[in-house]
């Protein structure tokens, strides 16, 4: 009764509009009541060149050198990057590839730190309390020299997102406790244990866009979460226009286009991001990350991980340095065995599985589950012929058919794929998890997605090939005819009598050798 | 007899009429396209490797236009150019005779070389740089993997590394399910592989 | 070279076998009805559908190299109960036998199986029939509990002389065991000049029986109320979306409320039509099979629409009393077309809010 009387409101205008489709998993967050604890400091430091969307970073610090927690070890060289800080104070050990949480089990350049123990901050950065009287811009390369990068998971480089812009000024800001993953609950920690902070970070956020109003977006099954901010929010009196908002609990509430769209009514359009419909969208981890930066002047150097599944003994929500091996994670909460057990990187609806458990904590790592083999989809073994019930339609928040666009991907009709709206896919899984066939959905799309990716790559290497090759063959001409109209000359030179006499001759002769020659 | 005179005229005159719509269609809906060779050469990977028996992929782009060769001579292309030029062409497809290597990068032991600039005088993309006397050196982001430095060399320092897998660049595999094995067999059947 | 395992990890526990179990339990009232209306003969023709498609389709598997597994997925079942709802109880064993072989063989196994057919397997072999056997296929014996039946259906011997060996066995002619339906009745006397109302007067027509299905007709598609009851199972079991079903009886209800209106000698009233023949279970049972019929809503819309169209003007104006199962198949064809035009607006093209 009560979802027929909210329905009712929402299409009388009353209420929000929600998001299309989406499901309603288990959501199962065993971690709920568990209070952040810090994770130990490992035995040694793994720290990827990069942990963002973006470009890679260059190193700045050599084999043996030492280092202090917070102290800049990467230089990003590219627009789209942010830094990488020492988690701990310690010395460079070595610089090489190895394994990092990605599907492929592919590695990346990666720093190794030994630490020392003292765990000694570095001070480049000074702390900003005074941030009122900063200048936006000032505020923004804080951010992203202290490495910023969203904590949602998507780790889209933050500093990017805090601009000032004049033809698209920020109206709202969207503040994102949604946290619609099962299993997740490092949002959810800290919105109960750092409310204030976040808050904090909030106003940080409001000053640097100057955006009017902001909301806070929290899923109706945390309401304690819910009551915490709100309480945090009433005793301030610098955030007039901030309110704490219950959304339904619905996976992918959280998705920062959906989000946008349940709570403001507006799409933002394909390829643009939330700024062009007047949007910022954060994670309250980021946040949190932000108000430290400008406060105190620290850098990204750990996150809030949940630790869970139901193989880890003592599930758990750590404060983890960046860099610390999984293995080691997992041994803080009882899980050393992992025989027999399949490990995720992230949620389970849209988290990777994890080849190896030697890859480091990330800034994207917003969890990692264990479980028993069986315990997980069978999608990947038995896929059965679609039946076209349409399901996949109906759950699908960006409104794609998803059934009809797997079989373009799975056929290789990657331009049909296209047509069928492919690159709108958000990959949250809601297809694969609703299908009775257990077809494999978003799978296909990440294949097609990908083998578009290369073919557009291989295309520019051909056209670049081609305009290579081409030029040498026009120097090569060009280098023909100089010799032929150096020899012409040469011969000229050396029979002036008889050019004088018949130079139209010669002068034809010299034209159709050269072009026989060429 | 009127019956088939009125019939013969109405239908001649349809025709007629039919064929001037067309006629006049023609003339007003032409879309210039680029020359078939040009098209077929776009498809083409522009490695210039010359495995396919004609000196690059332009002379390749022509015979193929000419109807002097096959569609499926294309080996670092792989099944998908022979596809694309397969359906440009309107023909079959065929088989690719040679499965395509991973790609491939040529790399100069800098220790060993002589300096005689041969390598940089065979490469068909300029993609070797280096002076008489001098060290030469492979810019790896324009070797295309043709193999054709190779060759040359007179001490035989060039070898063809496997190009490193990038992670950037890595890519997802087809499910690992049976119907989507079928798929591929199925393509390849199509394609005259079994 | 590892498995390459994509997200998400998790699944709703749906599957094929759970589906067609849920549509096959939806189809219970209408089949209970077609026992209490067809007696023994209901259950005979439903055993030897089911078994019959269950048969040929292990054997079309085995004959494929598949793995038997796929039969575990209930999809032959339901498409033999599909086919036993939707024949007269009449029909001799080996026309039922042949159906249930066309409908596996020709409606589904030549396609590629299941998810690969155009048509609705069971609809597919029932129109086969009705053009192979006309007269079988529109002879409709008289159900017990309305009118005097020359059988006493009940009797499970009587029935099985009947269902063996035809009304000769028992000393009947098919004339003497059967009666019209209300759809041929008015088609008949239409075609001898009878208007509608007139025709519906002699046939002591009651919208009331018809609704309940005490009337002449196939085993499952007489009871309305049944086959309500059914489909509101569906819609509340999400197997079903409610597009098809409401778009499909709301046109033929709106064509057949204008057109009476305007001509009630030439054109039956909205009530008629909809509770008439094989309309309800149509709507409910075959249009929405999800392999044959559009993945959208938008789409499914318009199918209905389609087939409403389709019933209403081949009832009206056709050679055959009924449309439905031509209508549901023609539409049929359609929904490659329908799937590719009828797509819904993406997230972030077109003129969404802030687009």
């Amino acid at each position: 009764m009560p979802a027929m009387l909210k329905r009712l409101a929402r299409s009388l205008g009353l209420v929000a509009p929600n998001f299309h489709g989406g499901i309603e998993p288990d959501d199962r967050k065993l971690t709920a009541v568990v209070p952040i604890r810090d994770c130990p400091l490992a035995p040694l430091f793994i720290v990827p060149l990069k942990q963002h969307i973006g470009g890679i970073c260059e190193p700045i610090v050599e084999v043996g050198e030492r280092v202090r927690r917070g102290q800049k070890i990467a230089r990003a060289d590219s627009y789209l990057a942010a830094p990488v800080h020492a988690p701990t104070s310690g010395r460079v050990v070595k610089i090489e590839e190895h394994a990092i949480p990605h599907p492929s089990g592919l590695g990346l350049t990666c720093i190794f730190i030994e630490p020392d123990g003292k765990d000694e901050a570095d001070d480049s950065l000074t702390p900003m309390p005074d941030w009122q009287q900063r200048d936006p811009a000032e505020l923004r390369e804080r951010a992203r020299l202290a490495g910023l990068a969203g904590l949602g998971g998507a780790v889209f480089p933050t500093f990017i997102k805090l601009v000032r812009d004049q033809k698209h000024p920020v109206q709202t800001v969207i503040l994102n406790g949604v946290e619609c993953e099962p299993y997740l609950t490092n949002d959810h920690r800290l919105m109960l244990e750092h409310a204030d902070e976040i808050l904090s970070g909030l106003a940080i956020l409001i000053h640097m866009v100057g955006a009017s109003e902001a909301l806070v977006a929290i899923e109706e099954n945390k309401p304690d979460a819910i009551a915490v901010m709100r309480r945090a929010l009433a005793v301030r009196d610098d955030l007039p226009d901030v309110r704490v908002v219950e959304v339904a609990t619905r996976y992918p509430h959280g998705s920062e286009k959906q989000l946008i769209f349940s709570l403001t009514g507006k799409e933002v359009p394909a390829g643009r991001l939330p700024m062009h419909v007047g949007v910022l969208c954060q994670n309250v981890g980021t946040c949190k990350a932000l108000f430290d930066a400008v406060m105190f002047g620290r850098p990204l150097t750990d996150r809030i991980v949940t630790v869970s599944g139901e193989a880890v003994p003592e599930p758990a929500n750590l404060r983890v340095r960046l860099g610390t091996p999984m293995r080691f994670v997992f041994a803080q909460c009882g899980l050393e065995d992992f025989e027999g057990l399949h490990v995720l990187h992230g949620g389970p609806m849209m988290g990777e599985r994890l080849r190896s458990l030697d890859v480091p904590v990330v800034k994207s790592s917003t969890g990692i589950l264990a479980f028993s083999e069986t315990a997980l989809s069978p999608a990947h073994q038995a896929e059965d012929p679609c039946i076209r019930c349409g399901h996949c339609s109906e759950v699908c928040p960006v409104s794609l058919v998803p059934n009809l666009l797997a079989d373009h991907c799975r056929a290789d009709q990657l331009d049909k794929a296209e047509a069928y709206n492919l690159f709108d896919c958000i990959e949250c899984g809601c297809c694969s998890y609703v299908c009775p066939s257990n077809i494999p959905l978003v799978h296909y799309f990440r294949y097609g997605k990908g083998q578009v990716a290369q073919i557009r790559r291989e295309r520019a290497f051909a056209e670049e090939s081609r305009h290579r090759s081409d030029a040498r063959m026009d120097r090569l001409e060009r280098d023909k005819a100089e010799k032929a109209a150096r020899r012409s000359k040469v011969r000229e030179q050396l029979a002036p009598e008889a050019a004088a006499a018949t130079t139209a001759e010669t002068k034809a002769e010299t034209t159709t050798q050269g072009e026989g020659e060429s | 007899m009127s019956h088939i005179l009125v019939a013969l005229l109405s239908l001649g005159g349809f025709a007629l009429v039919a064929g001037l719509v067309l006629a006049v269609a023609q003339k007003v809906f032409h879309v210039e396209s680029d020359p078939l060779v040009d098209r077929i050469d776009a498809l083409l990977p522009q490695t210039q490797c010359g495995q396919c028996g004609y000196p690059g992929c332009k002379p390749y782009a022509e015979a193929v236009a000419a109807g002097q060769a096959e569609v499926n001579h294309c080996v670092p292309g792989g099944d998908r150019t022979m596809r694309a030029i397969a359906d440009l062409m309107g023909v079959q497809p065929k088989a690719v005779e040679e499965e395509a290597k991973a790609p491939m990068l040529a790399f100069i032991r800098e220790d060993e070389c002589i300096g005689c600039t041969l390598c940089i005088k065979a490469c068909p993309v300029d993609a070797i740089v280096g002076a008489p006397k001098q060290y030469h050196t492979v810019i790896a982001e324009h070797c295309t993997g043709c193999t054709l430095c190779v060759e040359p060399c007179p001490v035989d320092c060039i070898d063809m590394l496997q190009k490193p897998e990038l992670i950037e660049h890595w890519a997802w595999p087809l499910p690992d399910t049976r119907r989507a094995r079928q798929g591929k067999v199925r393509r390849g059947q199509h394609a005259g592989h079994a | 070279m590892p498995i390459m395992l994509s997200s998400p990890h998790i699944h709703g526990g749906d599957s094929i076998r759970m589906t067609m179990l849920t549509v096959i339990l939806a189809l219970m009232p209408a089949a209970i009805v077609g026992v209490y209306l067809f007696g023994w003969l209901a259950v005979f023709m439903m055993l030897l559908c089911i078994g019959g498609c269950m048969a040929t389709e292990a054997v079309t598997l085995l004959m494929m190299g598949r793995p038997l597994r796929a039969l575990s997925d209930n999809s032959a079942a339901l498409t033999g109960l599909l086919l036993a709802m939707t024949l007269p109880a009449s029909t001799p064993w080996w026309m039922a036998l042949l159906g249930s072989v066309f409908a596996i063989v020709l409606g589904k196994q030549v396609y590629g199986g299941l998810g690969y057919n155009l048509f609705n397997p069971a609809l597919s072999a029932r129109i086969i029939l009705l053009i192979s056997f006309p007269l079988q296929m529109t002879s409709w014996i008289v159900p017990m509990h309305v009118g005097t039946p020359a059988v006493d259906l009940y009797d499970f011997h009587a029935c099985l002389q009947l269902f063996l060996f035809g009304p000769d066995a028992i000393g009947q002619g098919l004339d003497a065991i059967t009666m019209a339906s209300p759809l041929g009745h008015v088609k008949t006397e239409w075609t001898q000049g009878i208007g509608v109302a007139e025709a519906l007067n002699n046939y002591h027509y009651s919208v009331l029986d018809a609704f309940l299905g005490r009337e002449a007709g196939s085993i499952g598609e007489t009871s309305a109320l049944a086959l309500l009851i059914g489909g509101i199972y569906l819609l509340a079991r999400h197997t079903i979306t409610w597009h098809i079903p409401v778009s499909y009886l709301a046109t033929v209800a709106v064509l057949a409320a204008i057109f009476s209106s305007v001509d009630p000698n030439h054109f039956a009233p909205p009530l008629f039509h909809l509770f008439a023949g094989g309309l309800i279970l149509c709507a409910f049972f075959m249009a929405t099979d999800p392999v044959s019929s559009p993945v959208t809503p938008v789409g499914q819309l318009v199918f209905g629409i389609g087939c409403g169209v389709l019933t209403w003007a081949i009832r009206s104006f056709g050679g055959y009393p009924e449309g439905a199962m031509f209508s549901v198949l023609l539409m049929n064809c359609a929904v490659p077309l329908i799937d590719h035009y009828f797509r819904p607006r993406v997230y972030g093209h077109g003129n969404g809010n802030g687009a």
